[in-house]
Parts: structure tokens; C-alpha cells; sequence
């Protein structure tokens, strides 16, 4: 049995009992199977839930979570209130939580189990957690034997004793544990989420459900965040606006842009863009309680100076239009075209997420001599199309391509690509390229997999010239 | 009742400013073919809506390699932002830039939207129109969506002459719809040489610097005419002393709507090096006099 709710813990059952056992006492025991995966689920739901408070969360064993509330409890009238709080409103939910706050993780953790709702003014860790049984410590079991045995039962009978034999009858670990929850030490804790660069985040006391109010919320915040950039000269390149529903969900939606931003304007503009693009809208439910906005990725901008020259002004506009495209469909469909250094015709250009690509240093260089006409079509197929082709000597005279039989009025070729057979490691047949023109002046790319005149070769359509 | 009159007049006004500046507010860019830009007053109009459709099923390379010339010229150093729905990508391939690149235009100025549908195009591509950095803007539109109507015409014709960006729109695969545009083009892909080849035959064809590339450019390379015209002359007179030149971008381009002007078709060749379009060589065949009297008026019958 891995956990028991309050009338099976009554009855005298105990995790970790048998099941047989436990059905022997009480018969009339109702037994779920224990899905850990599940569990986890929750605990990382309500993990987000408490960011709510603070934005470091880490979670702790398999029931528990610890918060860095360091600077964040006068936002909801001190930590008492805070504590209160949040375990009401935990229990509001179905939730049986039991919390205390300390100067230290451990003391935390062990007050919060042995002596529920504390809360420690700082510097007293070592007085509120010595009267705690040494279980608390949450050390190996057989040192808590040893201690027990030994006849020290709480904490503070522990701490009497001198480090040094501790330490060589337990080693340092122990002492460390010890030094934790006296709060001689220090270890932070390991947050799911690392702490964005820059923050600002709104509070409502009646939660917040239009629309207009939310984009009116996040224009302020933008304006604050813009303050806390410009005092460190950044701009955000990634931003993410939190949305804490009042029944606990919480949604997350991040907009990035392609040079450092700071403008509430434009990033407000780019949240609307992002949130009018939604597949799943934003739905406020019984509306949001707290909004945040967060920049986690920031990067230095350089003070913006009022005589643009033209070039660099369009460079702004396209920019910023760049990044209105990409909050709406996405970073993957904008996108600029650079050289590629490879013959390969679907690689030998590529390209690249506008917002991300900087300038290359490869130039374009035309396959064509001057005079001559392209040699690369301007329409290109993702998955060349099979075609059946009539070649008798190697140059297409007719081929049918969707049905249609196309005529071949001048063909040129074959322009032999062999794949990169350094860099694959299954052998990719030599496709020999035609270009070819029909009776109707229509221009195709054609190329015959495999060599001429082998039954094996095969013809595909690659491409459609203008 | 008065809101919907006055509104009318208002919408009116609009339009009736948009007429009037259009010509005069934005300038024209020469398309280098002399009487093509003639009959535009001096080349495509900046700043107004053009509509490019292929003249049939199998001409859509042709069109939007027509649109992507245009579009380069109106944008002159600006960026061409071209929007495209996935499906198209999917029917008629997906705009390369080294195509680009080969019809001596700068992929480098080109900016590709993959939209996932019809109405995202036009509608991303109405927000862009704002964007006054931008030169061009392409909006490639496949079959007839409900959300493209006289009215979104109209919008996309305010919005351009507004920032002064140039707006094609690309139709694949549609019918030709009233609209607002300043004018409409129906391409087709013109033949490099017009005469009735033989099929080619491998065997004949002469080898070329020793290399593994053989060229067929079959037969006696005729002059290139607008076949509507003069059908008689084909596979005639040699041209360009045998230069194996088949294959420059050819369009059959005909202006079936101006708003500013008179109509016309003509052969219009991509000069690919000088990024300019130009009659077919050595003027021997320039402008096919079309069935509209307006049309043949101003162009010279030559066989």
C-alpha cells in the first residue's frame, strides 16, 4: 500500500502495510492501483499552480514542493497570510496540504510535517526544529535507529553533540542534513524553472475576463518590463505571457522576435497577432488572477539613435513585420533564402526562419552563364513526381506527367547530380537532370533515376520553369 | 437607412480619390518592353493591385515566374514579400530561390510566407501592405475562396495605394472575377521556337566541350513569333546565328483588363542578365495586333 487517506490512516493502517494484511483488519477496504505517473501529473499541476506565489518552485520527493518565497511574501500581506493562503486555497481544491516556512529547505520540509502551519521568523531555524523527532532529518534509517538507540530522540538532543564524532560514527552527509535544518547551512533549491531575466507580473482581486482588459494588462506590463530593459540597455528576444486562471490552470504564450525589443507597442502588437492565431483560444474560464510577463531571453540593444538612415529604418519595418508573421503562424513559415554550400538542388539553397537567420557569408552565385537561359526551375517540388517518359536514346521525346502527355519540342541534358555519398549512408541512385520543353512552350526539369537504358531507371518531374 | 447612405458615400469618396491619385500619386516602373510600357502609360503602376492569372491549366509556372519578374521590378531595391498557401506548394511546387536566382533576380530580397491556407494569405497579406519597407507583395491564392471578393479587392487596392506597395495577386486555378485591380494579365508559357519539330534524336546531336552534356536544340532554330499572328511564318528565317538559346523565359502575356488604359498582348521575353523585359529578338515579331480594334490601332502587323 503506498498511500492511505485520513479514515484508512484512523483505522491504523500504515503505508507500505501489505495488502493482505491491511484487508485483514478492515474488510471493507476500498483499493485504487497507485499510479505514480499520475501522481507526478498533479504534483507538477499544482508545482504550477504555487508559481502563482513565487516563481521558483522545485518539487520535493513525491508529495511535496518547496518555494522560494524570499521577497515575495509582502506581496500577499506577509508570510503568514501567504501560508495561509495557499493552504487554504489548496484545500479548496480536494487537496490535504500541510506546509510551514523556515530560513531552510530541511527545516521547512520537517517543520511542515511534524509541525504543521509554522511559520519560523528568520534565525530561529535551530530553536523551532530541535524539539522535532529525528525522523525529520529524513536520513538514512538505520542512522535513525542509531540515533534512537543511542538514546537521542529529537534534533536538538543531536545537535548537542560534538560534529566531530558524528561525523566519524555517520559520516559528513548526516551533518550536513543536521547543518541544513539548523539552518548552519545553506542549499538552494533546484527550481523547475529557471528564473527569467526580467519580470513583471499583475495581481487582480477580481479576476480578469475581457479581452480588452487582458491586452490593456499586458501593455502595462510590457511598459514596466521596458523599464527594467532599459535600465540594463536590452531587449527581449523571447517573451511569455503567464495567464493564472482563478481555478488553478494556467496558460502559457510566448512571442519571439527577431532583434531585441523593448517597445510596449510592438510587443503588445505581437501578442495580439499570437493570441488572435490560436487553435486553442485563450479562455479566462472564471477569468485570470494573475498575469505575468516575463523576457527570458534578453540580449543587449544598442540605444536607439534618431538619425536612421533610410536602409536601416526598412530593416526595422521588415523586421517587425517579420515577427507579426511569426507570432501568427509561426517562426517555421517566414522565412528568408540563403546559399548552401552543396550541389545537391533541394540544398544548394536554403531556407531559414526569417526571425533567425543572420547574414551569410556565402554569395549567390548563378549556374547559368550570362546569355543563357536559367538552369534551375522556379517552381520545385517537394517530392519529385514520378513520370512515365519515352526516351529511347537517353533524351526524353514524350513523357506523361499527371495524366497529361507532354510532347518534348528541345530537351538539354543530362546534367549528371551525384548525391553526396560522403554524407549518406544509404547509396542514393545518380540522377541525370533534362531540361526540356514541350510543344506548348511549357519548360520542365525532368531527371531519370538510375542509368540509361537499364530497366531499372525511372523518371521523375523535379521542377517547372517559368 | 442614412448610416448605409452615408457610408456609401464615403466608400465612394475613397474610391473615387484612390482613381484619381492612383496614376498621379504613384510612379511606373518601366517593364522594358517598349510597347508594353507604352500602352501602361510607362510601365506597371506602383502602388495599385495587379492580377495575374495563367491563361490555362499548365501555365501556372509560366504565371508566376511572369509575376515574379513584375514584382521584382515594382519593388526596384525594396523586398518582395511572396505568401503562399501550403496547398499550392503542394499542387504547383514550392517557389525556389535558386529559380529565383537563375531569372537574375536576388533571392536575397525575397521573403517567403508558408501560410497554411487561402484566407491566412490574404489575410497576412493585407497586415503586410501596411508594411510601407516592403517593395512587393505576392499573394498566391489557388481556386476561389469565399473571402476573396470585390470587396477584399477593393480593401487590398486602398491598403497598397496607401503604403505604396505594389500587390499582385497570383490566381491559380480560378476564373477571372470582377475586382478592383488596375489591371489583369492572362500568361502563357510562349515556345522558343515556332516550327514543328521532328522528335528529337539523340544520335544527331552534337557534343559539346567533351563533357558528359549534350544539348538538342532541335532543329533549324526558327524565329520566335507570336503565334496568334503569323502561324504562316513559322520555322523560317534563322536567328541569332544557331545559338543554343532556348529555354529564356517566354511569356504570351495578354492585358485583358487597365484601368488607366488600353489593352494589348504581346510576347514578352525575361532578359535574365539586364533583369528587364524585352520583344522577342530582333524585333522581327514584337506585338501581336489583337481582336480588339483599341489594341491594333497602335501596333504594326509584322510577318
Amino acid at each position: 500500500m503506498s498511500a492511505l487517506d485520513r479514515k484508512a490512516s484512523a483505522l491504523g493502517l500504515r503505508p507500505g502495510m501489505p495488502l493482505a494484511d491491511a484487508r485483514a483488519m478492515v474488510p471493507t477496504l476500498e483499493v485504487a492501483n497507485a499510479d505514480e505517473t499520475a501522481d507526478r501529473r498533479l504534483l507538477e499541476s499544482i508545482a504550477d499552480w504555487c508559481l502563482h506565489y513565487t516563481p521558483l518552485v522545485a518539487l520535493d520527493g513525491p508529495q511535496g514542493l518547496l518555494l522560494d518565497i524570499a521577497g515575495a511574501a509582502h506581496l500577499f500581506g506577509g508570510e503568514q497570510a501567504l501560508l495561509d493562503r495557499s493552504r487554504t486555497r489548496l484545500r479548496r481544491q480536494g487537496f490535504v496540504a500541510e506546509g510551514a516556512i523556515a530560513g531552510s529547505a530541511t527545516a521547512a520540509r520537517a517543520l511542515a510535517r511534524y509541525k504543521n502551519g509554522t511559520v519560523v521568523p528568520p534565525g530561529e531555524d535551530a530553536r523551532a526544529v530541535a524539539p522535532l523527532p529525528v525522523e525529520a532529518l529524513d536520513l538514512d534509517p538505520a542512522i535513525t535507529h542509531a540515533f534512537r538507540h543511542a538514546g537521542l530522540k529529537t534534533i536538538g538532543q543531536v545537535a548537542t553533540r560534538k560534529r566531530s564524532e558524528l561525523v566519524a560514527r555517520f559520516g559528513a552527509p548526516m551533518v550536513f542534513a543536521l547543518d541544513l535544518a539548523l539552518g548552519e547551512a545553506e542549499k538552494p533549491i533546484s527550481p523547475r524553472a529557471a528564473l527569467p531575466d526580467y519580470m513583471a507580473e499583475r495581481i487582480f482581486a477580481e479576476p480578469l475576463v475581457a479581452e480588452d482588459a487582458i491586452l490593456e494588462t499586458l501593455r502595462g506590463l510590457a511598459a514596466s518590463l521596458a523599464q527594467l530593459l532599459a535600465e540594463r540597455g536590452e531587449g527581449a528576444r523571447r517573451l511569455e505571457a503567464s495567464f493564472f486562471r482563478a481555478d488553478g490552470k494556467i496558460r502559457r504564450i510566448a512571442v519571439e522576435t527577431a532583434s531585441p525589443t523593448r517597445d510596449p507597442a510592438i510587443v503588445v502588437r505581437l501578442f495580439r497577432e499570437r493570441l488572435d492565431a490560436l487553435v486553442d483560444p485563450l479562455d479566462p474560464g472564471f477569468g485570470f488572477d494573475l498575469i505575468r510577463l516575463s523576457a527570458d531571453r534578453a540580449e543587449s540593444c544598442e540605444i536607439e539613435t534618431t538619425a536612421f538612415d533610410a536602409r536601416a529604418k526598412e530593416d526595422k519595418e521588415i523586421a517587425f513585420l517579420v515577427d507579426r508573421l511569426a507570432a501568427r503562424f509561426g517562426s517555421q513559415r517566414i522565412l528568408v533564402f540563403q546559399p548552401n554550400d552543396t550541389h545537391i538542388p533541394e540544398a544548394a539553397a536554403v531556407a531559414l526562419p526569417a526571425q533567425a537567420a543572420e547574414t551569410s557569408k556565402l554569395a549567390w552565385k548563378p549556374l547559368r552563364e550570362p546569355q543563357e537561359a536559367p538552369r534551375r526551375p522556379l517552381r520545385m517540388f517537394g517530392k519529385p513526381e514520378p513520370i512515365e517518359a519515352v526516351a529511347p536514346e537517353g533524351l526524353p521525346v514524350r513523357f506523361r506527367w499527371r495524366r497529361v502527355l507532354h510532347e518534348v519540342a528541345a530537351a538539354e541534358g543530362p546534367e549528371r547530380i551525384a548525391m553526396e555519398w560522403w554524407r549518406e549512408e544509404t547509396a542514393t541512385p545518380t540522377r541525370d537532370y533534362f531540361r526540356v520543353e514541350d510543344t506548348n512552350g511549357r519548360r520542365f526539369w525532368l531527371y531519370r533515376e538510375g542509368l540509361c537504358g537499364r530497366e531499372s531507371a525511372r523518371w521523375f518531374l523535379h521542377g517547372l520553369f517559368a | 437607412m442614412n448610416v448605409a447612405a452615408e457610408k456609401v458615400a464615403v466608400l465612394r469618396g475613397t474610391l473615387a480619390r484612390v482613381g484619381l491619385e492612383g496614376p498621379h500619386g504613384h510612379a511606373h516602373v518601366a517593364l522594358g518592353h517598349s510597347r508594353a510600357d507604352a500602352c501602361l502609360l510607362g510601365g506597371i503602376l506602383k502602388g495599385a493591385l495587379h492580377e495575374v492569372f495563367p491563361a490555362a491549366g499548365g501555365d501556372e509556372a509560366a504565371a508566376a515566374g511572369f509575376v515574379a519578374a513584375l514584382a521584382a521590378r515594382a519593388a526596384e531595391q525594396k523586398r518582395v514579400l511572396w505568401l503562399r498557401p501550403d496547398f499550392s506548394a503542394v499542387e504547383h511546387g514550392e517557389i525556389s530561390p535558386l529559380g529565383l536566382l537563375e531569372l537574375g533576380l536576388d533571392p536575397g530580397r525575397f521573403l517567403l510566407l508558408r501560410a497554411p491556407d487561402a484566407s491566412s494569405v490574404l489575410r497576412a497579406g493585407l497586415d503586410a501592405l501596411s508594411c510601407a519597407a516592403l517593395g512587393a507583395l505576392v499573394f498566391e491564392i489557388p481556386g476561389a475562396p469565399k473571402l476573396l471578393d470585390l470587396a477584399a479587392s477593393r480593401r487590398l487596392v486602398l491598403a497598397s495605394a496607401q503604403s505604396g506597395v505594389t500587390a499582385f495577386l497570383l490566381r491559380l486555378d480560378a476564373k477571372t472575377e470582377p475586382s478592383a485591380a488596375e489591371t489583369r494579365w492572362l500568361v502563357r508559357s510562349a515556345r522558343s521556337h515556332d516550327s514543328d519539330f521532328p522528335p528529337p534524336r539523340a544520335g544527331e546531336v552534337p557534343r559539346r566541350g567533351g563533357g558528359g552534356l549534350w544539348r538538342d536544340h532541335l532543329p533549324p532554330p526558327a524565329h520566335r513569333c507570336a503565334r496568334a499572328t503569323s502561324p504562316a511564318s513559322g520555322g523560317g528565317k534563322p536567328s541569332g546565328g544557331g545559338k543554343d538559346d532556348w529555354g529564356t523565359p517566354l511569356f504570351e502575356a495578354e492585358l485583358v483588363r487597365h484601368r488607366h488604359g488600353r489593352l494589348g498582348q504581346w510576347v514578352m521575353e525575361w532578359r535574365c542578365d539586364d533583369g528587364l523585359f524585352g520583344a522577342t529578338d530582333s524585333g522581327a515579331v514584337a506585338s501581336a495586333p489583337f481582336n480588339r480594334p483599341a489594341a491594333a490601332q497602335n501596333t504594326s502587323r509584322v510577318a
